[in-house]
């Protein structure tokens, strides 16, 4: 079992999660986080281009089998990027994932995930 | 009452002319109560544009928030520059085009009226800036019926164009004193604050452009849940206490017909929210806040049109009809899978069509007896009213379909108003401005 753990940009939210249903994967947590990466901010406030040093991020976390890790990278990596080769897209962290546990069923392990 | 006021105004022009060097006009003064109320009207319409952006600004989802409430902010920029330089005189200017819209070369920039007193003892600026807030949030309406899907250019050049090829000449029809419609039947069409000129044209638009551009992406399939309720709720407390101006303005006094549209107003609103959230308990079990929201609306709508002639006892029950029709016009949207996102004909549309052919049946005793006087006959029924009012209600739909199907074609085909698939998928908030609504309650 693997966390898999997507830093993207807040404007492709829907499509991340559009195509992650469409690959099968359908158990995400989102959350609004903020960070930066060597990404300059292009928001505009009050007509003045300004820098500021944190910037809002989602993060996506997804657990699952070893067998579903490539799909579920790939498919984040199609959906989450601008494909116009400026920095900023995100980065995804994949981490061992030691155990999953559901509450409901006290189930544990690859079939409670 | 509005039109009256013009007449005489037109009438004291014209005797001014004709009498050379007498300044007749100038005898005109200005009323320091009733324009100290007008002025505080003005102000009040104004505050119910952001209160609109408040309460659509809440409904859509996060990406859209600052997309959408710049609909309304955007009305109040483009029909605030374009009210002055040619709303105005198309609305209430002398008839040109056999009636069509009105024109006067001195309302144009408003240059002619900078002495004018008019006959209601205010000065002619007030009316003309109080007339121009009703133009800016007759637009903004519209918008909630294709939030979340179109483009801001695209939108921007919509509502000017709807300005004055949609609103001004209806405008023009009900409310200026040689409008075809203002003098329909025995006392004219019963459109006291906007009825028709407002809520129906709006809510009529909204209905086409909703079918027109198509759903959004994924809907109704996916839950598209507001995103702030709270802001929805202040939005429509904003809404309520604007109304005041709205309705009690527009009497152009500060006396009797004042007072009892204040009051019809407050009974109507109040109306409205108490039958929409006795349905929803009775209905689902439980009293929603958007409900209570809704409904606030749907009473405020319906009165519109009938706050100078119905009584408190004619409110509580147009308030109710209003309630009961908008909330059923709801669930048939969703039967009917169109997808007018916040519902802006459901409650405009319908609400206004509610109280302008309902508010008959409520006519203070005295009205339809003035009526009767200016009949050769000496008799005007209500049935006689109702279809003066249907007559009204009727026009209105058909000229505001046709023509905005007109405009929203050729923006659509030139500009483009239905926002790409990306865009939408992005959200207005960075796709169209930029921006992110609440990005501050990070740290950054």
């Amino acid at each position: 079992m693997k966390l898999i753990t997507a830093i993207i940009q807040p404007d492709r939210l829907d499509h991340v999660r559009e195509a992650l249903i469409q690959a099968d994967i359908t158990r995400i947590t989102v959350s609004r986080v903020t960070g930066h990466g060597r990404q300059e901010d292009i928001e505009l406030y009050r007509g003045q281009k300004i820098a500021p040093n944190l910037i809002p991020k989602i993060r996506i976390d997804i657990a699952v089998n070893n067998e579903f890790v490539d799909i579920t990278v790939d498919t984040i990596i199609k959906a989450a990027s601008h494909n116009v080769g400026e920095i900023g897209d995100g980065k995804i962290f994949i981490t061992p994932l030691e155990e999953c546990i559901r509450i409901r069923t006290r189930e544990r392990g690859g079939k409670a995930i | 009452m509005r039109k009256k006021l013009l007449t005489t105004l037109l009438f004291l022009l014209a005797a001014s002319l004709f009498q050379g060097t007498a300044h007749a006009a100038a005898a005109v003064v200005t009323d320091t109560g009733t324009t100290s109320w007008m002025l505080t009207s003005t102000a009040l319409v104004l505050l119910m544009v952001p209160g609109l952006a408040m309460f659509y600004g809440g409904l859509v989802r996060t990406k859209n928030v600052l997309g959408t409430m710049m609909h309304s902010f955007g009305a109040m920029v483009i029909i605030g520059v374009l009210w002055p330089m040619v709303g105005y005189s198309i609305s209430f200017g002398s008839g040109i085009l056999g009636g069509f819209a009105g024109w006067d070369n001195k309302y144009f920039m408003l240059q002619g009226i900078d002495e004018t007193i008019m006959p209601a003892h205010i000065p002619e600026y007030v009316f003309a800036m109080f007339q121009g807030k009703f133009a800016i949030i007759t637009p903004a309406l519209i918008a909630g019926a294709f939030a979340e899907r179109v483009n801001f250019k695209g939108y921007a050049v919509f509502i000017a164009l709807w300005c004055v090829f949609v609103y001004s000449p209806i405008c023009h029809w009900v409310w200026a004193s040689d409008g075809f419609l203002f003098n329909l039947g025995a006392a004219g069409a019963i459109d006291f604050a906007g009825g028709t000129v407002v809520h129906i044209s709006s809510g009529i638009t909204a209905l086409v452009a909703a079918l027109y551009l198509g759903k959004r992406r994924a809907y109704p399939n996916n839950v598209m849940s507001p995103n702030n309720l709270v802001m929805t709720l202040i939005g429509a407390g904003l809404l309520w206490v604007g109304w005041f101006g709205f309705n009690a303005g527009s009497a152009i006094a500060s006396d009797l017909a004042t007072a009892r549209a204040l009051t019809v107003t407050q009974v109507a609103a109040a109306s409205g929210a108490f039958t929409w959230m006795m349905i929803e308990m009775f209905h689902h079990g439980k009293a929603t806040s958007l409900g209570v929201a809704s409904g606030i609306l749907a009473g405020l709508v319906a009165i519109t049109p009938a706050a100078g002639v119905v009584q408190p006892s004619g409110a509580l029950a147009l308030g109710a009809l209003a309630a009961v029709c908008c909330y059923s016009a709801i669930l048939l949207k969703s039967k009917l899978g169109y997808d007018d996102s916040l519902d802006a004909f459901g409650v405009h549309g319908v609400g206004g069509i509610v109280g302008a052919l309902a508010l008959v049946f409520f006519i203070r005793p005295a009205w339809m007896a003035d009526a009767a006087a200016k009949t050769v006959s000496k008799s005007w029924t209500i049935w006689q009213q109702l279809g003066v009012q249907a007559t009204a209600v009727g026009v209105t739909i058909a000229y505001a379909a046709v023509a905005s199907l007109i405009l929203l074609f050729l923006v659509e085909k030139t500009i483009g108003l239905r926002i790409s698939a990306n865009d939408e998928m992005s959200g207005l908030d960075h796709s169209m401005h930029g921006e992110h609504g609440y990005g501050l309650i990070n740290l950054n």
